[in-house]
């Protein structure tokens, strides 16, 4: 997608002369914070995102700290309670309370998000890289990718679960791999115009070396692209767990991640709704906020 | 222009080689002894015998892949280790629903998101751009399955007007059709209608700027005219190719949805397949689903070249 959602605004208002100074140039003069401030203060839709996603990390972080009962307790009395004032969000089956539960599981959904987008970024960087220097293994990685791309995300994370056992760990991986040709591309494009470039040929010539090329002059034009693109895979990695774990083939059922809560909400939908209410609010908010720091991100960083 | 088109069709064979090899590879570059994982854990060693057997597991890897990728060329994709049916008629008896629900959630998200971004692109920078885009982002980070239980709670339960899940074929009547199938469709369209709107105003705004078009409006055209005939015909190219591209996410979604509404289509199939570790049926929905995803694009591409006569490979 190129297009960006809110470059309307921004495009939109006025400019003060040097408004557009880069982020680089921002930091380097003193009283960075005013000028960090400054800066956010133009990317509305960061901001909204940067704050709703620190709340969200904050409620989820310090669950310990917000009032919350232990996840797990079962309290067969108070099976199916509506939300009120001892239990904000109600209770589950198990008299289980879904407020501490869904803060609880905030922690997964992040931390998975997190790693799928770190781990994707990684392996696509080295394997993107190496596929656009080196022409010889460029033709038979591109097919691979274009392999794992024609099959529908969700359907190749599912068949990776129906191949491992259930654990957080291999959810990320299952997460992963379908992620890492969309990196691949980006970075192997990348590279292929860059190495074109008088910088990568004078470097050649004062003797660097191929790996020192690709670390020093290629791998720092990408890290705007590829801080963009991280966001983004964080952010349907976030959902897509969500969905492996409704599924039954995500996280194992014994933690609370969102997912979990919702599918073993589903038999209640018509007497206790509130088990898929909150849960999935807070899912949708994480997304989305999340989304839009990548929308942010990608206005102030002028990715495409 | 047949050669581009030939060209194009020869093209889609490698992947779909690629595609058959790598659904091939995952069962064996996944860590541990996948007839193990399928046994399952009370399985005896005469279970995993078995099953090692009948997936061909005993024999070398480049001889397994030979005959996978022969027997997936003549339209063989194994046995169902569950129900000991054929897997591709498992999946002939779940392919209605699956392809009435991604054909009406295409329709509905077409239908509204075009002129949506039409009128986001037009009206650039207004309140309406801005409550356009507001909802394309929140429709791309929406939960599908959530999305589903709102709608079934507030249509279903509350106001009753709805049923609350299931299917009915078209057999039973286009009515009973409709009316289990619309909750499902609006759910699984509002992703893809954020997709398409985004593209749709993006690529409207890219032919704004040209001059062919202040051209048009100089000659006292009315802005509609301009919008509909010139811009839009234009701006169209791309939105048929996220139209494409997108397939894999209605696919995605609407393995959730079916879960949600208990539709018995592939995605339900898969899900099924999944817990019972049925991995055959897993391999061929996939290559299936993906083959299709593939052909859809292969379509796409070929109507671009017949369209727009500047498309070269």
């Amino acid at each position: 997608m190129s297009s960006s959602i809110h470059a309307s605004g921004t495009e939109g208002a006025a400019a003060p002369p040097g408004a557009d100074a880069l982020p680089a140039e921002a930091r380097a003069r003193p009283g960075r914070w005013r000028s960090g401030l400054r800066l956010l203060r133009r990317q509305p839709t960061l901001l909204a995102g940067l704050v709703a996603l620190l709340l969200i990390a904050l409620s989820g972080l310090g669950a310990d700290l917000w009032w919350t009962a232990d996840p797990q307790a079962l309290r067969p009395v108070a099976r199916l309670r509506p939300p009120a004032a001892e239990q904000w969000f109600g209770t589950d089956q198990y008299g289980r309370d879904v407020y501490s539960r869904t803060l609880y599981g905030g922690r997964i959904s992040l931390a998975v998000g997190a790693a799928v987008g770190v781990t994707s970024l990684c392996l696509g960087v080295a394997v993107g890289l190496v596929s656009g220097y080196y022409r010889r293994v460029d033709t038979l990685v591109m097919r691979v990718m274009d392999g794992l791309m024609a099959i529908p995300a969700i359907l190749l994370a599912l068949a990776l679960m129906a191949l491992m056992r259930a654990s957080v760990r291999n959810v990320i991986i299952a997460l992963v791999v379908p992620e890492i040709p969309r990196v691949v591309r980006l970075v192997r494009a990348s590279v292929l115009s860059l190495r074109e470039q008088t910088m990568v040929e004078g470097a050649r010539a004062i003797g660097a070396r191929t790996p020192r090329i690709l670390l020093r002059y290629i791998l720092p034009a990408l890290v705007a692209p590829l801080i963009v693109q991280g966001t983004y895979i964080c952010a349907s990695a976030i959902l897509f767990e969500a969905y492996l774990s409704f599924l039954g083939a995500g996280t194992p059922p014994i933690i609370p991640s969102w997912g979990n809560i919702m599918a073993e909400g589903r038999a209640y939908v018509q007497r206790a709704f509130w088990i898929i209410l909150f849960p999935g609010a807070f899912l949708a908010l994480t997304v989305l906020a999340v989304n839009l720091v990548g929308d942010g991100l990608r206005d102030l960083l002028k990715v495409r | 222009m047949l050669p581009l088109i030939a060209r194009r069709i020869l093209a889609t064979i490698p992947v779909m080689g690629v595609v058959a090899l790598t659904v091939f590879g995952l069962l064996h570059l996944t860590p541990g002894d996948p007839a193990v994982i399928i046994a399952g854990d009370y399985a005896t060693t005469q279970d995993i015998e078995r099953i090692r057997a009948r997936l061909g597991l005993d024999r070398p890897l480049l001889a397994q892949a030979g005959l996978w990728l022969a027997s997936v060329a003549r339209g063989d994709l194994g046995v169902s280790i569950y129900s000991g049916l054929p897997v591709t008629r498992l999946i002939g008896q779940r392919v209605g629903p699956t392809a009435a629900l991604t054909a009406l959630a295409m329709l509905i998200s077409v239908t509204l998101a075009v002129p949506l971004g039409v009128l986001a692109a037009w009206r650039q920078g207004s309140w309406l751009d801005r409550a356009i885009m507001i909802f394309s982002v929140s429709g791309f980070s929406m939960p599908v399955f959530w999305l589903g239980f709102l709608l079934v709670w507030v249509f279903a339960i509350q106001a009753g007007v709805l049923p609350v899940q299931g299917y009915q074929p078209l057999e039973a009547g286009p009515w009973q059709f409709l009316r289990h199938l619309v909750l499902p469709a609006v759910t699984l369209s509002l992703v893809y209608m954020a997709l398409i709107a985004r593209m749709t105003r993006a690529s409207v705004l890219g032919v704004l700027r040209e001059d062919y078009i202040r051209t048009a409006f100089a000659k006292g055209l009315a802005p509609r005219r301009v919008l509909l005939a010139h811009a839009l015909k234009a701006a169209s190219l791309p939105v048929v190719t996220i139209i494409g591209v997108g397939f894999a996410l209605l696919i995605g979604g609407a393995v959730v949805t079916e879960s949600v509404f208990a539709i018995p289509g592939l995605g339900r199939l898969t899900v099924d397949a999944i817990v019972r570790r049925d991995y055959p049926v897993v391999q061929g929905v996939v290559l299936v689903v993906s083959g299709v995803y593939v052909l859809l694009n292969l379509v796409i591409d070929v109507v671009y070249v017949v369209l727009d006569p500047r498309i070269r490979y």
